[in-house]
């Protein structure tokens, strides 16, 4: 079993996030970064099948120097080996289409059985790189995974659906899964994987040796404006004798809030 | 791992008040590896998953729980990280045992627990063990599937821990020592299996023994009832006629003294760290508090005050975490250039840096206790209810000045070694005061100031060491063999190397951080640098008053005071604004940013 994950390296949970000058994107600046939340439960996935089944399990991320932390987290909590899409030509590929069009191209001779992504992205959170990954490489495809099932020519997965709903699919392989935060406990990367992560291979790929071109990757989306969410809460103070703000509260809480 | 280390120069321990350090000499956080972080996360990680969410159960004394997470942490490598992989452990090295250190602190009793165990409790075997002693104690203890201890107090010996009392005979059929005394505060001792416990053989070779909680006649006294630190065990150990084998005498008979003040060193830094790590804790809690706690209608952070305090905090942890950065860089840089795996040789290196390893102590133990306190008044009422976690902080933080020899004994060795150390020509320190002495003698001259960020306080900087070179030299001339004598002038001289280490270590490190990203996204460093640069001018100067006026009278004094004047000039800075900015700066991030 060949599984290869695919990773993004996000702005950590706890950054200030300030917006840009051109108000197309946060400010960079002075943020650290982090693996994306379900990217991480993707690999722990992966790791696991990957105990039970026997087989490699692949990491490859598309990023700036800087997503190398996050790859060498990968290795040092046991993926076999890594890719790393480091090319300023990537920068273009700044919507799912590009990114997924750079990581098939990257990935199209692997023959791999499983690609694992998470749901979404924090930080885009389009939530379509997988299926784009499915479709250029001919894949099936299933998404927000909570549960992997193995079989011989197929998996069977449980997926989310709405409202506490699921659904148990069985989809051919080669197949792309988007898994979902939260399905598996995540593993420490353990001082010894640590330690022996620096031994393992971490291919760089540049875009020239996937023949794409920036023209190739050039956004099909853009971002026209980042704000933050202007606030709409407000507050009202119900004033009287108590009898009366408590049947006031009643008949908001009934009506307005709807929780009874 | 250290490739940090390779191309370094090495630079002796204490020869920052004699030469200067350049910014390129100097190891700081951000110089860590991949693996370095990596392992900071996964400390970091195992601490707020398994460690934080257990506070309540670890502070009520469940040991059971307390072995059981030194078990995971072991598991994950976090025990071995000192210990050689021959013996079952991951041979990082020391700047690797800091970081993790460091992101495992955040339950202090539990830091406690483990510190004990994986430095004073661990580390004398790793670097005094023979070879079956490390084969049968170092891959268990690796697990935490035995505990270590450290037994080296007693009731009547604490500071003076040579004069301990506890006494080992020989037995007749020579297999065992007998051992017969008391062993006080000894952490984890509660539940440890293996203490290393120092006893004078025959009355007065002062030596250290494997002792294993069973071996016949070893008993532990129940828990002593402490200030603070209630999760972790401290108790008296007695030994009554214990009969330890006498294969587990560690290192030489007679000299005991070597393991016991050595491991100090690496302890001290230790501790250094983790009351650095707290500083940044506390200041993020007393920023959060202080931006939704309400008086007169606005947020208290809006207060000059409370922002000097929230400012200040921010800028000794920032302060201190380039102390002791440098210091572990200084370290391994020096460990680079020896047989690592001899670990006589790795201690001789760590040893050189004693005067370091005692001001990280002094300072970070300060530090976290001005941290701690003023956490408490920036809570107001509710900072002394046991429902608000600084009032525990504040207990917790109390014994740092205490354990790991007091602030009082390594504030004699800081001055001392340096003059121990000059007069066995080490050093080069009188050589310097004879030379300051002709330049003071010479008129003066107005200097140029050079340029830069730091062009005042580089400045400043080089003439707090001629008055700490002054101070020093003047005390060797004056009192000669006598100056152990004079505590409170090796004290002040002390203060004023901790505060010249300090002023050095954050300007280098500042300016690295300039030369790599600019002075734009500096600007709370740059700030912090200044402010404490600005007022350890002013506490050199009265530290050196303190001194000048005990060594000297008349017109030698008014002379000595003249030359003062001439090595503090220096135009305050406003220190004001600068801690209202980076206060601002806290307040909106809503934590420690620096
Ligand atoms: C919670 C806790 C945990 C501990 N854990 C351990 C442990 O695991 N193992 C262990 O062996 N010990 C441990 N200790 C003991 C600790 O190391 C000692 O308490 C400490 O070294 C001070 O010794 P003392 O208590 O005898 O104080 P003293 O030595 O009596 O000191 C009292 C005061 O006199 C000052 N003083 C003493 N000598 C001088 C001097 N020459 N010049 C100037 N001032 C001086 C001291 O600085 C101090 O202010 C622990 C203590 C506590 C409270």
């Amino acid at each position: 079993m060949k599984i290869c994950v695919c990773l993004k390296q996000v702005p950590k949970k706890d950054s200030i996030l300030r917006i840009a000058q051109d108000q197309k994107w946060i400010d960079e600046r002075d943020i650290s970064y982090e693996m994306s939340e379900a990217d991480a439960y993707a690999l722990e996935e992966a790791l696991r099948q990957k105990e039970a089944h026997g087989g490699e399990v692949i990491v490859i991320s598309m990023g700036p120097e800087r997503t190398r932390q996050s790859i060498k987290e990968a290795l040092a909590k046991g993926a076999d080996r890594a890719i790393h899409l480091d090319d300023p030509i990537f920068e273009q590929a700044t919507d799912a289409a590009g990114i997924g069009r750079a990581i098939a191209a990257a990935l199209k001779d692997e023959g791999c059985d499983l690609i694992m992504t998470g749901l979404q992205s924090d930080d885009h959170g389009f939530g379509q790189v997988g299926l784009i990954i499915a479709e250029r490489l001919g894949m099936s495809s299933a998404t927000i995974v909570m549960e992997v099932q193995i079989e011989t020519g197929s998996v069977r997965v449980k997926r989310e659906l709405e409202s506490g709903w699921f659904q148990w699919v069985r989809v051919p392989t080669p197949a792309v899964l988007t898994i979902q935060s939260g399905i598996n406990q995540l593993r420490y990367a353990t001082l010894k994987g640590i330690m022996s992560a620096k031994k393992k291979e971490l291919r760089e790929v540049k875009a020239a040796d996937l023949n794409l071109t920036a023209d190739d990757l050039k956004p099909l989306q853009s971002i026209e404006r980042a704000y933050v969410p202007e606030k709409s809460k407000q507050t009202e103070f119900i004033e009287g004798k108590p009898a009366e703000i408590a049947a006031r509260l009643v008949e908001k809480l009934r009506f307005d809030a709807r929780v009874f | 791992m250290t490739s940090y280390a390779e191309g370094k120069r090495v630079l002796q321990g204490g020869s920052f008040l004699l030469e200067d350090h350049v910014p390129e000499d100097v190891f700081t956080p951000e110089d860590l590896t991949d693996e370095h972080k990596m392992i900071g996360q996964t400390a970091h990680e195992f601490t707020e998953k398994e460690i934080l969410p257990l506070d309540a159960e670890i502070e009520a004394k469940d040991y059971k729980l307390t072995r059981e997470l030194l078990r995971k942490a072991g598991e994950l490598g976090l025990l071995s990280i000192d210990i050689p992989e021959k013996y079952g452990g991951a041979g990082l090295d020391l700047l690797a045992s800091l970081v993790s250190a460091e992101n495992m602190s955040g339950q202090a009793s539990f830091s406690g627990s483990l510190g004990a165990h994986t430095t004073i409790g661990t580390l004398p075997i790793v670097y005094f063990g023979n070879e079956e002693q490390k084969k049968k104690y170092l891959p268990r203890l690796a697990t935490a599937e035995l505990v270590g201890a450290y037994a080296l107090t007693e009731s009547g010996s604490g500071s003076d821990a040579l004069a301990a009392k506890t006494k080992a005979v020989l037995s007749e059929d020579g297999k065992h020592y007998i051992l017969t005394g008391q062993k006080m505060w000894i952490t984890n001792a509660g539940f440890a299996d293996v203490f290393i416990v120092f006893a004078k053989v025959d009355g007065d070779k002062f030596t250290a023994f494997i002792v294993e909680r069973t071996f016949p006649g070893v008993s532990v006294a129940p828990e002593e009832h402490k200030m603070g630190l209630h999760g972790s065990s401290t108790c008296a150990v007695n030994l009554e006629e214990a009969r330890i084998p006498v294969e587990n005498v560690l290192g030489e008979i007679g000299k005991g003294h070597q393991i016991a003040f050595n491991i100090l060193n690496i302890g001290r830094l230790k501790l250094g760290v983790s009351s650095i790590a707290g500083v940044k804790r506390l200041n993020t809690i007393a920023v959060e508090y202080a931006r939704q706690r309400n008086q007169f209608g606005v947020p208290i952070s809006s207060f000059g005050l409370i922002k000097h305090k929230l400012a200040q905090m921010a800028i000794l942890g920032y302060v201190s975490e380039c102390m002791m950065y440098r210091t572990v860089g200084m370290i391994e840089t020096a460990m680079a250039t020896i047989d690592r795996d001899d670990p006589r040789q790795a201690l001789k290196a760590i040893e050189s840096y004693a005067i370091e390893c005692s001001i990280m102590k002094v300072f970070g133990s300060e530090i976290l206790a001005y941290t701690t306190d003023e956490a408490v008044q920036v809570f107001g009422g509710n900072g002394y209810s046991k429902d608000y976690p600084v009032e525990r902080a504040y207990r917790d933080a109390r014994i740092a000045r205490i354990y790991e020899g007091t602030n009082e004994i390594n504030r004699l060795i800081i001055s001392g070694q340096i003059l121990r150390r000059s007069s066995k020509g080490e050093l080069g320190l009188f050589q310097a005061a004879k030379n300051l002495m002709g330049e003071m003698l010479s008129p003066s001259m107005p200097e140029d100031l050079s340029d830069g960020v730091f062009a005042q306080e580089r400045q400043a900087l080089a003439n707090c060491k001629k008055i700490a070179i002054a101070a020093l030299g003047s005390a060797a001339q004056k009192y000669r063999d006598k100056v152990q004598d004079q505590q409170e002038v090796l004290a002040a001289a002390s203060n004023i190397l901790i505060s010249i280490y300090g002023m050095e270590s954050a300007i280098l490190r500042t300016e690295k951080l300039v030369a790599s990203r600019g002075e734009a996204a500096c600007r709370n460093q740059i700030d912090a640098t200044r402010v404490f640069a600005n007022d350890a001018v002013q506490h050199i100067e009265a530290e050196a008053k303190t001194a000048l006026a005990a060594m000297s009278e008349g017109d030698e004094l008014r002379m000595m005071l003249a030359t003062l004047r001439r090595f503090t000039k220096f135009i305050p800075v406003n220190t004001v604004a600068l801690r209202r900015q980076i206060a601002d700066s806290l307040v909106e991030a809503g934590r420690y940013n620096l």
